[in-house]
């Protein structure tokens, strides 16, 4: 049974889709709202905002997360900053600059009518968070403060100090904590999504286990939305929150969602280097570092275990003011990893096993001096300091690029619909906006969009228009959902082999990261693709789960998001060996010009990868969605 | 270096809990405090033992998940900084070191090191927002907010909810929380509609979970891994007089 993808993207003039699209969407009668019930995944920042709006329009919200209280969602991590088309600084901004910046940036492999929302919804965004007491930065005047920020040329980034996602967040959350205190939402904390259950064709409910008590519970509903964010974590190292995982968009891909483009994984750049073999997570250091820090690694090979301080400029090669002179230091993210990679591959990188580059914020010191710099990144300086024993002041900072979004996520239409009726994704679990890469600032920016001002409207069409009958939970569906849950939880602690959760975990994301990471190639993936089938039957007959699964079990909950991410990763360097060419976040070796910049194949790749799961995770249906460009003509990505 | 631990297990929160102790060997200074509880966790698994419960998640000290009292001290001696970025270059060689849950009747241990906070968010939901539906909101510059006002919200905004305050308090307070969030709001043009309603439902609400009264020993301060400064509790009562003696309209 093959699937025809339809996008639902409207006609006619793109400034005027979303308005004409919204006249055309079904409303539910206010009175009728309370009796539809919606399930909210996810508290970041989409599912924070979601579930708060979704409560305020009237409906009756039951929302989810793993950790202990909404308020810990990995959105809170984010540092830099939120676009949006304000033009405060009145320097030719627009909604169709970011809708251009943003579709470029994104190499040209995203739907044009969700990239122009997008830019059309970020200034409600701007207004709505002022509005709940987002402490925002202002100038002198009281006005809002703009910085130019990841490859922008116009200032168009509004930031909270280094705390930006956080303090969004914290907006999001009290707003939600307003519905739960008002009785419209019904909070699930500690509660973990492990399958999602269909009805008729609809999603119509979870099923969840407590990871206090260990109880497997099922809630029923009239639609379901998932905002769990990305899947970084398959590469083990990331920017990613420990907990972040793949599991619930990968047990709806299983029930039947389709899962698009799972090979654009966004490299961040400015990350701090790896120390050792018992590190559990990479840091980020916020790129608008790059505002003011430059970067360089030695001129010479020979040079490379000095004291960089001893190093003349003369013997400094500030590779990226040379390659890029228009963007600089400011080139978008895809590019500054790729660009530290090759430096690091030509035997100049520096640090321990020669993995980075520096990061030099002396010219900015003497230029605006110390307190200016402390004033802008002081809390980013300090948190470098307790990592690595360093100064920033003194010696420069030394990055290296880390796995920190996934562009990638389930498919949706322009109503953010999955192609399971009733099933919803959001935020930086779909696939939507971004396209092969993703532009500093904007996945705040995306989160938020989809929860306070697109989703709300859309999924009132569903509900209007679905017709499904009301489901209590007792269906077949729903208890043979809970016994295959049941089943799995019960086959992982079986197991009782030699391997913790933890060490496989980490052995496939070496794995990925050196075949799938950076720069990709068909031997590469190949080998990969050969590998992790072993890995995962090694999985399921040597692994060791202690305890039991009616209890706090950090293991078993640990073990199944691995067991997940196993499944997930073919299918990931499966995309990345179809894709025969090089764009955005995803780098094959073999589609580069001479200077080593990413070649794309327009003619045979314009197209999103919607792969269909079959029974066999190791045979996956790719389906494509063409994407046409009526408004901009896709070119050649130059930032020199 | 190789040190001693003595953890606090606690199968749940009906079942009284003990100190066990473990020999952590050759940990290395570059790795974080939860890294090398990682590895003592993955070894006394490779020995039949169940891993040690923690609370963690974003490992970069802002999701305010991570906790522990480490030697007496909550988020351990380095200044201002969660235990999640706390690191081991910070201790000696041969040290002992006795690792605690949060310990407050208003946070019950649920599994060995972890503690349930979920009064945080009960005290937020009585009044920690201010009340706009999402749309119809004015423009984001419609609203002058001094450099000065704006920048004492954001100090007081910083706040991760870890709950840090609450375990160095000897009366086991939350004012430093509470106080965090209502000056926040105090010092925006936004949050003034509610100001008095907010701080009478906050504080009533921080009274009901359990938590005690301040008596100013500023042990909260000390601890805070953003550095909250005591203020917002000042702040906090002198709002809360105010409220109390004219009411909530004004």
């Amino acid at each position: 049974m093959s699937i025809t993808l339809d996008s639902k993207t409207p006609t006619g003039p793109l400034a005027q889709q979303w308005d004409t699209h919204r006249f055309n969407l079904k409303l539910v009668n206010p009175a009728n709202k309370r009796k539809f019930k919606v399930i909210v995944v996810g508290t970041g920042l989409a599912g924070g905002s979601a579930s708060a709006t979704l409560a305020e329009l009237g409906y009756d919200v039951h929302t989810f997360c793993f950790q202990d209280s909404p308020r810990r969602a990995h959105s809170i991590a984010a540092q830099g900053g939120i676009n949006a088309a304000k033009n405060y600084q009145n320097d030719g901004d627009s909604v169709y600059r970011l809708f251009y910046d943003t579709i470029k940036g994104g190499d040209y492999r995203a739907r044009e009518s969700n990239v122009y929302r997008l830019a059309q919804v970020s200034t409600s965004i701007i207004d709505q968070c002022v509005a709940q007491g987002v402490p925002f930065a202002r100038e002198y005047g009281g006005n809002l403060s703009n910085r130019s920020f990841g490859g922008a040329q116009v200032s168009r980034t509004f930031y909270a100090r280094g705390q930006t996602g956080q303090q969004l967040l914290l907006g999001a959350y009290s707003a939600l904590s307003r519905q739960v205190g008002l009785g419209t939402v019904k909070m699930h904390n500690r509660s973990e999504m492990l399958d999602l259950v269909m009805v008729n064709g609809h999603a119509r409910g979870i099923v969840t286990r407590d990871l206090v008590s260990g109880k497997i519970e099922t809630f029923a509903a009239d639609a379901v939305v998932l905002a769990t964010g990305g899947y970084g974590n398959v590469f083990f190292l990331s920017t990613n929150a420990i907990g972040s995982n793949v599991t619930a968009t990968w047990r709806a891909h299983k029930r039947g969602a389709l899962f698009a483009n799972p090979c654009y994984t966004q490299i961040h750049p400015t990350c701090i280097p790896v120390s050792g073999d018992h590190q559990s997570k990479l840091t980020l250091m916020s790129e608008s570092l790059r505002n003011d820090g430059r970067v360089w690694v030695p001129l010479e090979k020979a040079d490379v275990g000095k004291d960089p301080r001893q190093i003349p400029e003369a013997k400094r090669d500030y590779y990226l003011e040379r390659i890029y002179p228009a963007f600089g230091n400011l080139v978008p993210r895809d590019i500054a990893s790729r660009a530290a990679k090759r430096m690091c591959d030509e035997g100049r990188g520096v640090g321990p096993g020669g993995l980075g580059v520096y990061l030099d914020f002396s010219d900015a010191i003497k230029r605006v001096g110390k307190h200016v710099i402390s004033e802008r990144y002081g809390n980013l300086f300090e948190m470098y300091q307790r990592i690595t024993d360093e100064s920033p002041y003194e010696v420069p900072m030394r990055i290296y690029p880390a796995v920190h979004y996934a562009m990638g996520g389930l498919w949706v239409d322009y109503n953010l619909m999955s192609n399971l009726p009733g099933l919803h994704v959001i935020g930086e679990a779909n696939f939507s906006d971004h396209g092969a890469n993703r532009l500093g600032a904007s996945a705040l920016m995306q989160g938020l969009a989809d929860g306070y001002f697109i989703l709300p409207y859309t999924i009132g069409n569903y509900l209007a228009t679905s017709g499904q009958k009301k489901v209590t939970g007792d269906e077949p569906e729903f208890k043979a959902a809970v016994a295959d849950v049941q089943k799995r939880v019960a086959s992982l602690l079986a197991v009782k082999g030699k391997r913790s959760p933890s060490s496989f975990h980490r052995e496939l994301g070496k794995l990925m990261w050196d075949n799938c990471g950076m720069a990709r190639n068909a031997k590469g993936l190949q080998e990969a693709l050969d590998r992790i089938p072993s890995l995962r039957e090694e999985f399921w007959g040597n692994l060791n789960v202690l305890g039991d699964g009616d209890s706090y079990n950090v293991a078993l909950e640990k073990a199944g998001r691995v067991a997940d991410f196993m499944e997930f990763a073919e299918l990931l360097c499966r995309d990345a060996l179809t894709r025969e060419e090089s764009c955005g976040g995803h780098f094959r070796e073999e589609y580069q010009s001479e200077t080593g910049e990413a070649e794309r194949n327009d003619e045979k790749f314009t197209y999103v990868a919607a792969w269909n799961y079959t029974g066999d995770v190791s045979k996956p249906e790719l389906i494509k969605e063409p994407l046409i460009f009526e408004e901009v003509h896709p070119s050649t990505r130059s930032y020199k | 270096m190789n040190l001693t631990l003595k953890i606090w297990r606690q199968k749940d929160k009906a079942t009284p809990g003990k100190f066990e102790t473990y020999d952590a060997k050759d940990i290395s200074p570059d790795m974080s405090f939860l890294e090398m509880l990682d590895v003592v966790s993955e070894r006394a698994q490779a020995n039949g033992q169940e891993p040690c419960a923690f609370d963690h998640d974003c490992r970069e000290g802002i999701c305010g998940m991570c906790s522990l009292v480490i030697n007496g001290v909550p988020h351990g001696p380095e200044a201002a900084t969660t235990t999640c970025q706390l690191h081991m270059r910070k201790f000696k060689d041969g040290d002992n070191i006795v690792i605690e849950p949060w310990r407050a009747s208003a946070f019950p241990v649920l599994r060995d090191l972890v503690v349930d906070r979920s009064a945080f968010d009960r005290i937020q939901q009585k009044g920690g927002f201010v009340s706009i539906n999402t749309g119809g909101t004015p423009d984001g510059n419609a609203i002058p907010i001094s450099k000065k006002e704006a920048d004492l919200a954001m100090d007081a905004a910083s706040c991760i909810g870890c709950g840090a305050c609450v375990a160095a308090c000897k009366n086991a307070s939350a004012m430093l929380f509470v106080g965090a969030k209502v000056s926040q709001y105090m010092h925006l043009p936004q949050g003034q509609a509610e100001r008095s309603r907010r701080v009478l439902a906050m504080v009533e609400q921080h009274d009901a979970e359990g938590f005690g009264a301040c008596s100013n020993f500023q042990e909260c301060e000390a601890v805070c891994p953003k550095e909250i400064s005591v203020r917002v509790i000042a702040e906090m009562n002198r709002d809360y007089l105010r409220a109390a003696l004219v009411g909530t309209d004004a």
